[in-house]
């Protein structure tokens, strides 16, 4: 007697779970129940629980009657023929779909040779076990599975043709590859997902080994004249909206060239690239402080005096333009209207970026690199064939994190060029390691994928052996142009008049408590001192009271605020943060008097 | 020794354990001058070596140990050697030993034995097993009520009381007078209860039970577990939970050597400078379990601020750092407004002499190029 279960909930008792859960079974194989319902039998507690529910992942496994699969050679064969689609094969019951729960009661061989009586399903393909981005990894089944993770992350961070309306979309931030190739060593995946379509990188020819140290802990020397060709360009696309927002009073932003006598004017300079809309024109190449929309808004605080003195009505100026250290060319512009109906301008900023010193860049396994040097191709050593490599990382990248599959990749790629023929290095079903070498052995070139180098300044042959052949690289869209920023003077906040933090705020590095020790610790302290000047202040202070006072510009004089005109002031330098403190205190009804000395 | 009279004029100059060295290392060949330039040499290089004014100690210190401390693995509970005993080790403890927790997570002694029966293995598990603080519920085997009689019998273990000596007069002896009002009986390895008079209820029997169980029969009270170890050529004993002044009084154990690691119990029974080298000899168990590397000094640092008022302090709000002289010191630590108000309140005075509160004015710090100042005579 075992209690049955539909999606949590009770539903009844049956005497004979095995065989009603098998009945349930053959249903779905035949098709008189829905492929979506799976069914579990927990013999331990002796429960059936059904599962029809939505949210659950399900997977198709190949369904195994005493020991045989029950696809067959003529399944295959009209499969070929395109008589049949796998959609049949599921109506007929030789494909079903189970998910978790049902797993548990299956026993499923990996591959056919393995099957025994015991087993009840045969996966599609050993490589089904992974996902998606994890099988794109070439040569999977060679690595550590932790670096196939990583390997799959990276691919998610690639420049590519990500959508082929590209021109047509406002993304938000998009990037957009130059030129995009489909690997040359591929899965069986990339076949599948239809990755012609949406490329994600290029194959370079990459040679390991090591180049004046610029390649040290995970860095890539590129070949500067490959880059100047078009190796790894792209476009980065950025979308700047701006609306005309409704105000109490009837009152409305208005998008078009500011006058003059608004409130906040930049400078006519500023606006030279606004047509008679406001708006920049298409092509307009716009730099850091240039608007890009022109827009004014209602003044902020309308008293009901003002309302009716229209001459004293003053428009607030509120247009876009491009903060510190942006620049781009207009793209495209659009003019609609946003939910509520007001007009909104929206203008996609085009900029074009080279590979530059600090931009990110990937094989499939896991193995990222920053950009050290670009290298012209003169200097870079190159193969007793004249072929120069494109991109030069470091052997020290593959020791400690056994990357086989990324060694494998350049072995193959080197062997699909030469043959011009694409590899296969689906997971758990790649081509042999041993055929790839004797093809290229056949190519006329050494096994083990290793060539004889010359250095390119000197022209000397190298000592050692370098691996190289061609791999598929992905640029990553961490580049350094979005992220770099310095500061020596800028903003400040207004309450301490430290400086502002963040790249967004034009923010300073800020020399926190740790590293403050540091400097004392070396009994430097005059320069700390010098360090955190920034928000130095002198102060008037009353030395009879020990208050700050002020400086009276009307009488000339300082004010103390306890003794009035008569006290003797002196000016002391302190930081302004301790003036607050200070002013925090006599807010809290302490009084802080400070008692003054000479310093000398 | 040869040169020992002149070595002595200089005792004023160099700290005697150098001059000691210096006597012990000097061939007998030596000349006078010769002597003269070695003692003249080191007191040089004891100049050297000594910590310059101005160098602020306690932030390099606090560096020193901070920083390797970010790679000590968290948690680690470690065995010293043996199984069963669980010690605190790893940040936990150096945390506790710093903050000078006044309840600690592992209490534990080193037993140390006199010279005689420390290589005898089999004298020194005996020792262990008197000294364990044995209760009741460890040697009873089985808790029975008979209904019928209302009576509360336990049956005892009793290859158990054999090993730890006991017999069941023994046991009789400390339950009477914890058990007024119950006939207690004894015999072929049971012991019964049974009231006095009329029996009321048969949960008072429980309750008996229940308050019996944790009776101390044997041994030395909070020793809950012992434990010899080899130690070198020697037998020790170890033992979880301390009772440092009941143990030194044993006059099996070496009292030079044996050892608590509760800072406020050695502080107790043995004052402030052993609490200020148990300090020490604790943190660098630590450090030294965790393969780091930290000099000595550091630490003997930490644990002379710990100890300087005679008192083991910790390094927390309420230990050493509300010594500190400055109002903004102690206010940039933690609390405060605590610390503001009360200030306030006395009419406090801050002579501004460390260095947080000149960081927070903006003024040079009294250390390194910020101590020297200009005299300078006025006509």
């Amino acid at each position: 007697m075992a209690e049955i279960y539909l999606n949590n909930k009770y539903l009844g008792t049956v005497d004979n779970p095995a065989s009603f859960v098998e009945d349930i079974k053959d249903s779905r194989r035949k098709g008189d129940v829905s492929q979506y319902v799976n069914v579990h039998l927990n013999e331990q507690t002796d429960e059936v629980r059904l599962f029809s529910d939505a949210g659950r992942t399900q997977r198709p496994l190949i369904i195994v009657k005493e020991g045989v699969s029950l696809l067959t050679e003529k399944h295959i064969e009209q499969l070929e023929q395109g008589e049949i689609t796998w959609l049949d094969l599921v109506r007929q019951g030789v494909i079903e779909y189970i998910d978790a729960a049902e797993e548990e009661n299956a026993l499923v061989a990996s591959i056919e040779e393995d099957m025994t009586p015991e087993h009840t399903h045969l996966e599609v393909s050993p490589g089904a076990i992974s996902g998606m981005a994890t099988a794109l990894v070439p040569f999977g089944n060679y690595n550590q599975s932790s670096r196939l993770i990583i390997g799959s992350k990276n691919q998610k961070q690639s420049l590519g043709f990500y959508a082929a309306n590209y021109h047509i979309r406002m993304d938000m931030d998009s990037n957009l590859l130059h030129y995009p190739q489909f690997p040359l060593v591929k899965t069986k995946i990339h076949d599948v997902a239809e990755y012609d379509q949406h490329p994600s990188g290029q194959n370079m020819v990459v040679a390991i080994m090591c180049y004046d140290g610029y390649n040290m802990e995970d860095g890539v020397i590129l070949n500067k004249s490959s880059v100047e060709r078009g190796l790894a360009r792209s476009t980065y696309f950025k979308p700047i909206n701006v609306s005309e927002l409704r105000y109490s009073g009837g009152l409305m932003d208005e998008i078009s060239v500011p006058d003059k006598d608004v409130k906040g004017y930049k400078s006519e300079h500023d606006y030279r690239f606004l047509e008679e809309d406001g708006i920049v024109y298409p092509e307009a190449k716009v730099c850091e402080s240039d608007v890009v929309i022109g827009r004014t808004s209602p003044p902020r605080f309308l008293s009901s005096l003002d309302e009716y003195n229209l001459s004293a009505v003053v428009r607030r100026e509120s247009s876009v333009s491009l903060k510190h250290g942006e620049r781009g060319v207009a793209d495209f512009v659009v003019l609609t209207e946003n939910e509520e109906g007001n007009k909104l301008v929206q203008v996609r900023l085009r900029e074009e970026r080279r590979p530059e010193i600090g931009d990110k860049f990937t094989s499939r396994h896991g193995q990222k690199g920053v950009t050290g040097m670009l290298i012209p191709s003169a200097d870079i050593p190159f193969s007793t064939s004249g072929v120069v490599p494109d991109l030069i990382f470091t052997p020290h990248g593959v020791t400690s994190r056994m990357t086989v599959s990324h060694l494998l990749e350049l072995l193959g790629g080197k062997v699909g060029a030469l043959s011009g023929r694409l590899v296969d290095g689906t997971l758990f079903e790649s081509e042999k390691e041993e055929v790839l070498r004797d093809e290229l052995l056949q190519s006329g070139f050494r096994e083990d994928g290793t060539e004889s180098f010359y250095d390119g300044r000197t022209g000397k042959k190298m000592l050692a052996k370098i691996y190289v052949g061609n791999m598929y690289y992905l640029r990553l869209r961490h580049m350094v142009a979005n992220k770099m920023q310095s500061r020596a003077r800028g903003p400040i906040q207004l309450l301490t008049r430290q400086p502002t933090e963040g790249k967004a705020k034009e923010g300073g590095l800020r020399l926190g408590e740790m590293e403050k020790d540091t400097f004392i610790a070396h009994g430097a302290s005059l320069l700390l001192k010098e360090r955190f000047d920034s928000d130095k202040v002198q102060v008037p202070v009353c030395t009879q009271s020990g208050l700050i006072g002020y400086y009276d510009a009307r009488k000339k004089q300082l004010i103390s605020p306890m003794l009035g005109e008569d006290a003797d002031m002196a000016y002391v330098e302190m930081s302004y943060a301790f003036k607050l403190l200070l002013d925090e205190l006599k807010a809290m009804g302490i009084y802080p008097k400070l008692v003054l000395e000479d310093k000398y | 020794m040869k040169h020992a009279d002149l070595i002595k004029e200089y005792e004023k100059d160099l700290p005697l354990a150098v001059l000691d060295e210096i006597s012990a290392l000097i061939p007998t060949s030596a000349t006078k001058p010769q002597v003269k330039k070695i003692v003249e040499e080191t007191i040089l290089l004891y100049k050297q070596a000594r910590v310059h004014a101005g160098e602020c100690v306690g932030l390099v210190s606090a560096e020193s140990i901070g920083e390797p401390g970010t790679q000590m693995t968290l948690n680690t509970f470690h065995f010293a050697g043996v199984a069963e005993m669980n010690i605190t080790t790893g940040l936990p403890r150096i945390i506790e030993i710093f903050d000078a927790r006044k309840t600690i997570k592992t209490p534990m002694m080193e037993v140390f034995l006199k010279a005689p029966n420390n290589k005898d293995i089999e004298k020194v598990r005996q020792f262990a097993l008197q000294i364990k603080a044995t209760i009741l519920d460890e040697l009873v085997a089985e808790y029975a009520i008979n209904i019928f009689d209302q009576t509360l019998i336990l049956r005892l273990h009793k290859e158990l009381m054999a090993d730890y000596g006991l017999t069941e007069k023994d046991l009789l002896k400390s339950l009477k007078t914890r058990t007024k009002g119950y006939n207690v009986s004894s015999g072929d390895g049971e012991i019964s209860f049974t009231h006095k008079g009329k029996a009321e209820e048969i949960k008072e029997l429980y309750i008996l039970k229940e308050k019996i169980r944790a009776v101390k029969m044997k041994g030395i009270k909070k020793i809950t577990q012992v434990l010899p170890v080899k130690r070198g050529d020697e037998y020790i004993v170890l033992t979880s939970g301390t009772n440092l002044s009941d143990v030194l009084e044993l006059p099996e154990v070496d009292p030079t050597r044996t050892f608590s690691n509760d800072l406020y119990e050695v502080r107790a029974v043995l004052g402030i400078e052993a609490a200020r080298q148990a300090v020490m000899n604790e943190v660098f168990k630590v450090i030294e379990s965790q393969g780091l590397n930290i000099d000595v000094r550091h630490i003997m640092l930490v644990a002379d601020i710990m100890c300087v008022s005679g008192e083991v302090k910790g390094i927390t709000r309420y230990g050493i750092v509300s010594e500190k002289a400055s109002v903004l010191a102690r206010a940039s630590f933690e609390t405060p407004i605590k610390h503001l108000v009360n200030a306030s309140l006395e009419g406090e005075v801050d002579k501004l002499t460390s260095v947080v509160e000149n960081v927070m004015m903006n003024q040079a710090v009294p250390l390194g190029t910020g101590l020297p100042g200009l005299v300078t005579k006025m006509k």
